[in-house]
């Protein structure tokens, strides 16, 4: 298990099993992403509610599910480097933030124009919505943070710190914006049925989860293998990958 | 001629030794000290210079006016926290001593609050009075400030411990540090607008203290692993 | 099918801007994700490809 573990910290193993892993996942997100995007659109009922804005659900919240756990994975990867001070998870750390951040932007905006037609407001003040923005400006600091140093390492130390604090601090920010949303706005349309939702309306939500998430995987291998050649590019099996011209 | 701190490896004796060396050096600089304060009365102006001087308006806007005014007020004074020391090298020393880190940052995290959080909260009634706030209102916002510009100094020292070796750190440390105030932000002010109303803020108080009791334990770890981040370039 | 026809179906009962516009951004951002690191890649190839050139010429200079 350490071996494995150990040979995780190569680049040059890890940029070899990313490579025949890719293709895969690439494939299984284009499948679930298509089937899934025709069922919303095509298939799937609109909401006795909301009407057809309802199908806006199918981005919304594969977006606000990504965007937590990008964060998660990415102050995870940082934890890993710095504790064990690997470089690998460095560099996953680092690849995760600009990710989770669009993805976070992304859950924003679906989220504000979700809004419109519902509630009749381009913006709300709502409970998931401000945690939303908070955490933005969370992945933001932690993106600026990194271009603010200059040597890597110290940058992939500096960035790691402030995404578990970031992390510890997660809960409690949550926390305090649903209680003040209960202090300042009645009893509110909440923006995703919860369990009353049927099968024809759920399964093709979980088949989007699936295909943001492989999707999720496939940029995130993507960048970190660019970065690798980066950081590693002194190195014999670097300089055999460029000079061969193969991807 | 290195200055002599009396080294007795006892926590109290560096912690003492280290806000007094901190006061005397801060006092020698008093423009450092007034400007945050200056700030904090002069951006109180600013609202009903901006929108109205109506006392019905400003009694409402007064929590979270006040509170806001203070944050700013915080942020701006974190600079003074390492930034002399990390230019003179004694953060460094600092790092590398036998005195436990420990009390080495709580010493200087009690610093940067009596000189920034304590006169805020002294000059809090002052311009509470400005805004229309009621007595129990006051009363709120000073227990609130009281409890929560420590915190805001432990958050903030750890966003400050991790840009000192940088240049050009003002917008960026506002960046780090601005989300993580939000919780201490929405409770403070939560108590004081329910103070006006009358309600108990009794579970405010105690959810601030909880934070405040967080901050105590882990922020210090935070600080000293940033330090050393900072110093290792 | 649950619209009866493409008018219908890019109309979306009224809600056809917010909808679109929510799927539209998806896809830019999805696009985006994608595009970047290839690009970042095929700089990052051509820059060294020449670097390497340089140095090959260095080491057969000297």
């Amino acid at each position: 298990m350490w071996r494995w573990f150990h040979k995780l910290g190569s680049p040059k193993w890890f940029y070899a099993i990313s490579g025949r892993w890719l293709p895969w996942f690439a494939v299984a997100a284009l499948l679930l992403l298509s089937v899934g995007t025709v069922w919303a659109l095509m298939f799937a009922p609109a909401d006795y509610q909301q009407g057809n804005s309802f199908r806006i659900i199918y981005i919304h919240v594969p977006a606000a599910f990504l965007a937590q756990s990008g964060y998660v994975i990415m102050a995870v990867a940082g934890a890993i480097g710095l504790i064990w001070k690997m470089k690998l998870a460095d560099v996953m750390a680092k690849c995760c933030a600009p990710i989770g951040a669009s993805f976070t932007f992304l859950a924003l905006v679906t989220g504000a124009v979700w809004g419109k037609p519902t509630w009749g407001a381009w913006w709300v003040w709502d409970a998931r919505l401000t945690s939303m923005l908070v955490l933005l400006f969370l992945y933001l600091g932690v993106v600026a943070l990194q271009s603010a140093f200059t040597d890597r390492n110290q940058a992939a130390r500096a960035s790691a710190l402030l995404s578990l604090v970031g992390l510890v601090n997660i809960p409690i920010i949550k926390y305090s914006v649903e209680w003040w949303n209960t202090l300042h706005q009645p009893a509110s349309l909440t923006l995703t049925e919860k369990p009353a939702m049927p099968a024809e309306m759920w399964v093709p939500l979980l088949i989007m989860v699936a295909g943001f998430y492989c999707f999720f995987t496939v940029v995130l291998l993507m960048r970190a293998r660019v970065e690798l050649l980066d950081r590693e590019r002194r190195t014999g099996w670097v300089k055999d990958i460029i000079s061969s011209g193969k991807s | 001629m290195t200055a002599q701190v009396d080294v007795k490896p006892v926590k109290r004796g560096i912690f003492t030794a280290m806000i007094r060396r901190d006061l005397t050096a801060a006092f020698r600089h008093p423009s450092d000290l007034i400007n945050p304060l200056i700030f904090f009365v002069v951006v109180v102006t600013l609202f009903p210079l901006a929108v109205t001087p109506e006392s019905d308006f400003l009694r409402e806007i007064a929590p979270g006016v006040l509170w806001v005014s203070a944050l700013l007020a915080t942020l701006l004074s974190l600079d003074m926290l390492f930034q002399s020391d990390f230019q003179d090298g004694t953060l460094e020393q600092m790092l590398l001593s036998p005195q436990p880190l420990y009390s080495t940052i709580l010493a200087k995290v009690a610093t940067h609050w009596l000189l920034s959080g304590l006169p805020l909260t002294l000059l809090s009634p002052l311009l509470a009075m400005m805004l229309f706030l009621s007595s129990d209102g006051t009363q709120a916002l000073m227990l609130t400030l009281l409890l929560g510009t420590p915190i805001l100094s432990f958050i903030g020292a750890i966003g400050s411990a991790l840009t000192v070796g940088l240049r050009k750190t003002g917008l960026l440390l506002s960046l780090l540090v601005l989300p993580l105030y939000i919780p201490v932000l929405i409770f403070a002010s939560g108590a004081v607008q329910a103070a006006v109303a009358g309600l108990p803020i009794a579970g405010h108080l105690a959810l601030l203290g909880a934070l405040l009791a967080l901050a105590v334990v882990l922020a210090p770890l935070a600080i000293a692993t940033a330090l050393r981040i900072s110093l290792s370039g | 099918m649950y619209f009866e026809s493409f008018s219908e179906f890019l109309a979306m009962g009224g809600h056809g801007k917010y909808v679109w516009i929510a799927y539209g951004l998806a896809a830019m951002i999805f696009a985006l994700n994608l595009v970047m690191p290839m690009l970042k890649r095929k700089r990052l190839i051509v820059e060294q490809t020449r670097q390497l050139r340089r140095e090959e010429l260095h080491a057969s200079d000297s």
